[in-house]
């Protein structure tokens, strides 16, 4: 089989999952046996592209270049600008294909026992298998149109899945709050692509690079002649990509729907809200990356602090939510902050593109396992709150394990997954930008601090949780999804990860600088410690200690009350001034017009509708009528 | 005051018929309508017959008419009175602005 | 004014009267009955015209047959002496102007239009001459009409018979 079967495939079975079981979701046969088709698919979805993935790195050992194994023009524009559909492949698309049929296949086996009791498992199973779909369409994408095509259909699925409990008030909120944040971004993402791809006078990746990565192209030379505002239109440009990106990753300020959208399954909140769909936009910068390395300082120092500044901002949150969903989503949050930052800084040699997607790789592992271990959780104790939860390690002693596992790899603790990629994070910060690097030890300590604290109130606190669940920790499906991932916790820092997925398609040799590493390790065991001394057992300490900080502590609980600050814009600016301009115009003016001309055309039917009485007097002497007027005119005629 | 002529039974024919339509614009019940219709048909007989005897003479052909159109005057009121009658039983009314569906 | 004129002119009278009277009264066997007259009265214009044959056939067909078969079925379907539904004033009106307006219109032509008149030839409708055209079936005959018409007047017959005849067990077909 060549490669463009394979990648049919893997594009099409996801595809085809979705199809099959959304049309036949009325059926009560589709409804029992949806959940086994739908992972049978994603199995065989995963198997050919771990095939690819690993044909492709096997093949370009020494040289990963990019490989355009479809291309199709779809909409030509003329004069050599087309939108053409294509699937391009190279390191870092391989790495994500793997990534992302791995998680979604662990997060299908998952759902089949976390979901089994759902009445629309179809349904669930349908969406999950558009969201793979689209996932893959995006990571697939050969130009930044198609990207932009897949990223909405992502957006749609996340919607639909967040939204999955329709039923509950909260879950539609949270539902329309993402679609309308992250849409809210692609705005600014569409006009970015417009500026590049006006420019760049080519909307592909391959292209765009090498027009637009190139300082002596006259396209480059173009493109940074015009501006707007003072600012060159190249920095425009990929300042509007990042703020697409930065929406679908909840970058600071637009990261109030993920935490919100804990609402949907817990599953999903593993695939989409943690391990895939929100490492889109770090994905998305990294396609364009050397088009940012080229450009002015301006678009990556926006994506440097803003990075540093989420991954900071969410962390403090994280420390304080009581929510188990809401610790992971914050933490998700801060560690895709990391992602960027280390984008960001660039780093010597491209070492912060590569430890960024390093990091986007083990954190995919270890946060999917930290979900699917929340979701088994919440699946024993039937809450998502902290409180309800204690003493759950003899209970669940798998659970445990896996989970202790996934808290140190977040933690950075060696030799577990997100070691690795930490430390190569926080060493690009080091070379390259000192205040990012403090940013990024600080946060990396708060993480230990909150994850730990997380671990020891769900499974220590008190000696032992009082009730006993008959369906115990859950079916095999739910279990084996929970060891594979904590081995691939483990194991996954191991691989050279560099020397395959790398800025420039030049292998690069990872380094491991043991004396650099001690100090951020040391703060992380600092940090569970102190989350050990406050929260192993359970007492008063925390609580007073959040009355002693007072204000603080409820700011910090409150998210920084950056939710009632959009709430409060949108309701008391955007909705009473111009959301009121804009309806009194339109019922008015708008609505008006058009009602005026229903009014005359109803008046006037009414006063025609007299002529069809259904008399056929009336009717005769319309006839006649009729009649009399055309010999008239006739005669008339006739006689001149 | 000129003898009279063709221009006077025209004249004449053409009031009758429109005394015929006077009342079939203006009854309601069906069998006075068909009674206006007799009345509109004969002008026209009156028409048929005073051409015949004033502008060609030499043939017939309007007294043929004028006895064809008696003989289907005939036939049609007795087929309208058919369905004047059944109607009738139908709906027990033979106002036209009863008479408004063709089925009942 | 010769005699004849007079009687045409009475004639007329006759006929439009009894017409008007048909048309207005509101009790439908007088209709029925000034229906009759006026027939009556196209019979003697028919009568003025030389047309004796003509004459006989409108009075026995018409006077003798139709309104016969009315004055039949107003007994079937009315009760006698009951006035009829009166039209609405604006109808009456603008059927009366419609007429109104037809007659001019129609009078206007009639006046400015000359006919040419054959004054040489006398029309021969003597009832040998009607028979003998009327059966014939070369030039200037009228058989097949004549054939064509005892068609319609059988199909007529089996029409009113079946439109007319009761439905039995309606309820069981």
């Amino acid at each position: 089989m060549t490669n463009s079967t394979f990648i049919l495939l893997i594009v099409g079975l996801p595809f085809l999952s979705f199809l099959l079981l959304i049309l036949s979701s009325g059926s009560k046969l589709t409804q029992k046996v949806a959940g086994q088709i739908a992972t049978l698919l994603m199995a065989v979805t995963f198997f050919f592209a771990a095939k690819l993935s690993l044909n492709y790195f096997a093949s370009h050992l020494t040289q990963q270049t990019a490989e355009l194994l479809v291309n199709y023009t779809w909409l030509e524009f003329g004069s050599g600008l087309a939108i053409n559909m294509g699937v391009l492949l190279d390191s870092s698309s391989s790495m994500m294909l793997l990534v992302v049929t791995f998680i979604s296949l662990m997060v299908h086996i998952f759902s089949l026992g976390y979901m089994h009791h759902e009445e629309r498992i179809a349904n669930y199973f349908a969406f999950l298998g558009l969201f793979t779909f689209s996932m893959l369409g995006l990571i697939l994408s050969s130009n930044i149109f198609q990207i932009y095509i897949f990223w909405e259909l992502v957006g749609v699925s996340s919607f639909l899945l967040i939204g999955f409990y329709y039923h509950k008030s909260s879950a539609v909120a949270a539902a329309k709050k993402a679609f309308i944040v992250t849409r809210f971004a692609d705005l600014g993402f569409l006009i970015g692509i417009l500026i590049l791809g006006y420019y760049g006078e080519s909307f592909d990746f391959t292209t765009l690079i090498s027009r637009l990565g190139d300082v002596n192209s006259p396209q480059y030379k173009q493109i940074t002649m015009a501006g707007f505002a003072g600012i060159q239109a190249l920095s425009w440009g990929l300042i509007l990509v990042f703020i697409g990106g930065a929406g679908k990753s909840a970058m600071f300020p637009l990261h109030i729907w993920l935490p919100d959208a804990m609402e949907g399954p817990t599953p999903v909140s593993a695939l989409i809200h943690a391990a895939t769909m929100v490492v889109a936009g770090v994905f998305l910068v990294a396609r364009l990356f050397p088009i940012f390395t080229v450009a002015t300082a301006a678009p990556l120092q926006i994506i440097t602090y803003i990075g540093a500044f989420s991954a900071l901002f969410a962390a403090l949150i994280a420390c304080t939510q009581t929510d188990i969903k809401r610790v992971l989503a914050y933490s998700t949050m801060s560690q895709i902050g990391f992602m960027m930052f280390s984008l960001g800084v660039i780093g010597d040699n491209g070492a912060g593109y590569n430890a960024s997607l390093f990091h986007l790789f083990t954190h995919a592992f270890f946060k999917s396992l930290l979900f699917l271990g929340a979701g088994s959780i919440i699946h024993y104790v039937h809450s998502n709150e902290m409180e309800d939860m204690g003493g759950l390690r003899k209970k669940m002693p798998l659970t445990h394990i896996s989970f202790l596992i996934a808290c140190l790899a977040i933690s950075g603790i060696p030799p577990f997954a997100g070691f690795f990629s930490k430390e190569a994070i926080l060493h690009a910060a080091y070379t390259s930008n000192k205040m990012v690097f403090f940013v990024g030890i600080i946060t990396s300590f708060l993480t230990a601090f909150y994850m730990f604290r997380l671990y020891f109130t769900i499974f220590w606190s008190i000696p032992e949780y009082p009730k006993t669940n008959e369906h115990g920790e859950g079916t095999w499906s739910m279990k084996l999804p929970l060891m594979v991932l904590t081995l691939a916790s483990i194991l996954v820092g191991f691989i050279p990860f560099s020397k395959y997925v790398n800025s420039n398609g030049i292998p690069v040799e990872g380094h491991l600088e043991i004396v650099f590493s001690i100090g951020p390790v040391l703060l992380s065991i600092a940090g569970i410690l102190l989350a050990a001394y406050w929260f192993k057992t359970a007492n008063t300490k925390p609580q007073r200690l959040a009355i002693s900080m007072g204000n603080a502590f409820v700011w910090v609980r409150n998210k920084f009350y950056i939710d009632q600050l959009y709430l409060y814009i949108t309701k008391e600016i955007v909705f009473k001034y111009f959301g009121k301009t804009a309806a009194y115009i339109d019922k008015n003016l708008i609505d008006g017009f058009y009602l005026s001309l229903a009014h005359f055309t109803g008046y006037f039917s009414f006063f025609i509708r007299g002529i069809q009485s259904g008399n056929v007097q009336h009717y005769a002497l319309y006839f006649f009528g009729g009649i009399l007027g055309l010999v008239s005119l006739l005669f008339y005629l006739l006689s001149y | 005051m000129t003898p009279v002529g063709l221009p006077h039974i025209l004249f004449l024919s053409s009031c009758l018929f429109f005394i015929g339509m006077y009342g079939f614009f203006t009854r309601r019940n069906l069998i006075t309508i068909l009674m206006s219709l007799e009345l509109m048909l004969n002008s026209v007989n009156i028409n048929f017959v005073a051409f015949n005897k004033y502008l060609y003479p030499q043939n017939l052909s309007g007294i043929f008419f004028t006895i064809f159109i008696i003989t289907i005057a005939a036939a049609e009121a007795a087929v309208a009175i058919a369905i004047i009658i059944n109607l009738f039983r139908s709906s027990n009314s033979i106002d036209v602005i009863d008479a408004k569906e063709m089925k009942h | 004014m010769e005699f004849k004129d007079i009687f045409f002119y009475l004639i007329a009278l006759y006929i439009l009267g009894t017409a008007l009277m048909a048309v207005n009264t509101r009790k439908i066997f007088r209709a029925s009955i000034w229906l009759l007259f006026s027939l009556i009265g196209v019979a003697a214009l028919y009568f003025w015209l030389n047309l004796e044959f003509l004459a006989a056939v409108q009075v026995a067909v018409y006077v003798g047959g139709i309104v016969v078969l009315i004055i039949f079925s107003i007994f079937l379907t009315q009760k006698s002496g009951n006035q009829m539904a009166k039209t609405e004033t604006t109808q009456t009106v603008f059927s009366a102007l419609a007429s109104l307006l037809g007659l001019a219109f129609l009078s206007l032509v009639l006046f400015q239009h000359s006919f040419g008149s054959d004054q040489n030839q006398e029309l021969n409708a003597s009832i040998e001459n009607i028979g003998a055209q009327m059966l014939n079936p070369g030039e200037g005959g009228f058989l097949l009409p004549f054939e064509a018409v005892s068609m319609l007047l059988l199909a007529a017959l089996v029409g009113s018979i079946v439109i007319a005849m009761k439905v039995k067990n309606k309820e069981n077909a």
